[in-house]
């Protein structure tokens, strides 16, 4: 409890301390945002330019098992050269850093160096992208039967991060699932469990100088749950969340966001992008306060035209809202990008031509100027199951 | 709520908060309204209670500034000296009747020394209804959180924030917008920060227990104190910017932007203070961006403490009177703005500046005397040594 004590004013942390007599009462008083983290400053600009507008995430994090997946689907084998290679088309696409402002990483990838010898970090700073690391170690079953789960990671983390920002990591990112749709779901217990997960992350990373990305994935899943259904629980999930960063200690301005859209279940009827945007927005605006800096979308499962589509409708919706209505896509800016290079040298320029064009269109809709048409219309929705079973290796 | 009532408190809302508007409170109870005439030396009557509350009420043009009066059950019955519904002259100024709807404090069990709870809930859906009968469109409650060392208690926190989501819920069941009042009460030598940070815990307590029992955010408003020093805090006074910085930092991070506005309330500062610090948080709010509610005001005093001490000295002088509430008004909506001074007019208050501070907000303690208003001491400042100065 070393840290927690650390989080409250001195005279505060004397006054739990002290029991007076029976006669008055114990009282505890929290001060929130007592956390002095050294690092608080750096982490607001940070947070800043990565939520800047018009700008958004490439999120290339997938742990060697899913990117394997990924890899084995277009006829590459899961090999660290090709994992690297595959990265190294993402990275040094030209112009890539008019459009992304920060890239997630898995661990491996992030100690990684280009076929030239330069170090992947290096090369996404000189294009103006931030790195980033996922922190977190994997989804585990919760007790229950119902297919819930927490997020790993916590153990070693300050160390962990501490090596990270090191090596160049500004930022980092823990992905959290509630599931819905399901009868008890999601239960009281994932809930509370997956909420504190992500704010002692979050405390920990500041603490260690990276801009933690808390995400708080309602996902997107069998069932025909209506997009009301979508909201309820993520309004419920999201506000927990933030009310748990602040008593915590977590400085909300340093910190960015990467929820899910509202959509209802995959049985249900796709929802337009105006329903899209309407419901989300009023999610957000009920649970999120001002500080955030960012909010940026995952697109779990969207097509590459849907993500872009419902991304510029949420900026129609609010263009004057308080933080970022971005992006921060990993299927939605790779699937067709993978699919162009298929492991074939001579598809490199290609690929990465399409990974940019894709880039442009995102941000074009995070900026609400997107007019499309879109670099890869009709697309349907890319799905993968929930892996769990701890760290990917 | 159906669709329809979601809709129509929502609008009334956002009404309320329109920008450059705010909302007169009015709604001191006979007691407490009754100590301070008779300071100014008028008898504490229902005549006089009704044609003090009458000068405002028929401010010529005060619809510009006011988007709201909240009013004492007793008021919200009364005419004018010509017959006319003071509900319906507000409503010719296209100006909304609220209603003061809580009964008072009363001491917190379990809680610190000092800490209370407010009454009201029992009976209030039946009166609720009775309100929105005679006109009133929204509704409010105050609840006083205690700062020292060691409070304010989490069982004052809770209590108070549980309390009020369930005033707000009843009355939005009912059709009538609530303010939501957990007042920190600035008496002790807390610092400016310490202050802040019991803010972010009161609010947030207070948001969370709205969204527990399904209070519509977009259906209420929010009446915080500013973020202000310890009235014996080291240092006195501090200056606007610093009030303006901690208040909009404070709230942005604990306010989400479905409630469309938060109108302060101006407790122990001066009518001068209570607008250059209104003034200086939207200024404040427009540098740092991304403030998506209305900051504006809910004043008592600090509309009324000038014009109360010039019709107190002649009742004849209504027209006068008018046009000092008017000036008055009409400072406190460019506040809103964060406009106040660029006219360069100086403040429209006559009333010296230590001569409004009051003493003690909250409840008298053990020895107070419950009288039928409620317990002395508390409401919207009864203290004894407040009130208007000779």
């Amino acid at each position: 409890m070393q840290t927690k004590m650390q989080l409250r004013s001195p005279r505060a942390a004397s006054c739990a301390r002290t029991l007076r007599s029976r006669t008055q009462p114990k009282v505890m008083c929290r001060a929130f945002n007592s956390m002095e983290s050294p690092y608080a400053e750096e982490l607001k600009k940070t947070a800043a330019y990565i939520a800047q507008k018009g700008k958004g995430i490439l999120a290339s994090d997938e742990s060697n098992a899913t990117t394997g997946k990924r890899l084995q689907s277009v006829g590459v084998d899961n090999t660290e050269d090709n994992r690297r290679d595959w990265r190294e088309l993402l990275y040094t696409a030209p112009g890539l850093g008019q459009y992304i402002s920060g890239a997630i990483m898995f661990e491996e990838t992030l100690y990684q160096k280009a076929r030239d010898g330069r170090q992947f970090v290096d090369i996404l700073l000189a294009q103006g992208i931030y790195p980033g690391i996922k922190v977190d170690t994997g989804l585990q079953m919760l007790p229950g039967d119902k297919g819930e789960t927490t997020t790993q990671g916590l153990d070693n983390l300050a160390d962990r991060c501490k090596a990270y920002r090191k090596q160049g990591a500004k930022f980092a990112k823990w992905r959290a699932v509630v599931k819905i749709g399901e009868a008890g779901c999601p239960s009281t217990t994932a809930i509370l469990e997956n909420a504190h997960g992500l704010a002692r992350y979050a405390q920990i990373c500041q603490e260690n100088g990276l801009v933690p990305i808390v995400e708080p994935e309602v996902t997107l899943g069998p069932g025909d749950y209506s997009i009301e259904e979508t909201a309820f629980w993520s309004e419920r999930v999201y506000s927990h969340v933030m009310r748990l960063l602040n008593e915590y200690g977590v400085v909300l301005e340093g910190i960015l966001l990467k929820p899910n859209m509202c959509l209802p279940g995959l049985d249900a009827p796709v929802a337009s992008p105006q329903d899209v945007a309407r419901v989300t927005v009023r999610t957000m605006m009920r649970s999120i306060p001002p500080a955030v800096p960012g909010i940026h979308f995952l697109s779990g499962g969207m097509s590459e035209e849907e993500a872009t589509l419902n991304l510029q409708a949420l900026n129609d919706e609010a263009p004057n809202a308080p933080w970022a209505l971005t992006f921060s896509y990993g299927r939605a800016l790779q699937a067709t990008t993978l699919k162009t290079w298929a492991g074939k040298e001579s598809n490199w320029t290609a690929a990465q031509d399409i990974l940019v064009k894709l880039a442009k269109a995102n941000s074009e809709a995070a900026a609400g100027k997107f007019k499309g048409p879109h670099p890869v219309p009709g697309g349907g929705r890319i799905l993968q199951a929930l892996r769990t079973g701890g760290a990917g290796k | 709520y159906s669709a329809t009532m979601a809709a129509d408190l929502a609008s009334v809302a956002a009404k309320l908060a329109a920008p450059g508007k705010g909302l007169l409170a009015s709604d001191e109870s006979t007691g407490t309204i009754g100590k301070r005439l008779e300071k100014a030396g008028l008898p504490n009557t229902e005549d006089i209670r009704r044609s003090y509350r009458e000068l405002y009420y028929t401010t010529p043009g005060m619809g510009q500034y006011i988007s709201g009066v909240i009013m004492f059950k007793e008021t919200l019955y009364q005419c004018t000296a010509s017959g006319r519904r003071f509900v319906d002259a507000l409503a010719d100024e296209g100006i909304l009747a609220g209603i003061k709807v809580d009964e008072g404090l009363a001491p917190l069990p379990g809680g610190g020394d000092g800490e209370t709870y407010t009454r009201g809930l029992e009976g209030l859906e039946a009166a609720c209804r009775e309100y929105v009968a005679a006109g009133a469109k929204f509704s409010k409650w105050r609840a006083t959180l205690k700062v020292s060392d060691v409070l304010p208690s989490d069982a004052a926190v809770e209590r108070n924030a549980d309390d009020l989501a369930r005033y707000a819920r009843i009355c939005q069941e009912c059709g009538l917008v609530p303010v939501v009042e957990p007042e920190i009460l600035i008496d002790g030598p807390h610092s400016l920060a310490r202050f802040g940070a019991v803010t972010e815990r009161v609010l947030e307590a207070t948001v969370a227990a709205l969204r527990r029992h399904g209070v519509l955010l977009e259906g209420c408003l929010l009446k915080p104190q500013m973020v202000i020093p310890g009235s014996e805090a080291e240092g006195g006074r501090a200056a606007p910017e610093e009030v303006a910085k901690h208040t909009v930092a404070a709230l942005r991070r604990v306010v989400p932007p479905a409630i469309p506005g938060i109108m302060f309330l101006s407790g122990g500062q001066t009518e001068e203070e209570a607008t250059a610090n209104l003034n200086a948080i939207n200024r404040e709010a427009q540098a740092v961006g991304r403030c998506p509610w209305s900051l504006s005001f809910s004043f008592g005093r600090a509309l009324q403490a000038s014009v109360l001490k010039l019709w107190s000295s002649d009742q004849t002088r209504v027209s006068e009177a008018q046009q000092l509430a008017l000036a008055l008004a009409r400072a406190n909506s460019e506040a809103a703005l964060g406009l106040y001074g660029t006219s360069g007019a100086s403040h429209p208050s006559t009333l010296s500046v230590d001569s409004l501070r009051e003493n003690f907000r909250g409840w008298g303690g053990r020895d107070a005397q419950v009288t039928a208003a409620g317990v002395k001491g508390g409401e919207e400042g009864a203290a004894e040594g407040g009130g208007v100065a000779q």
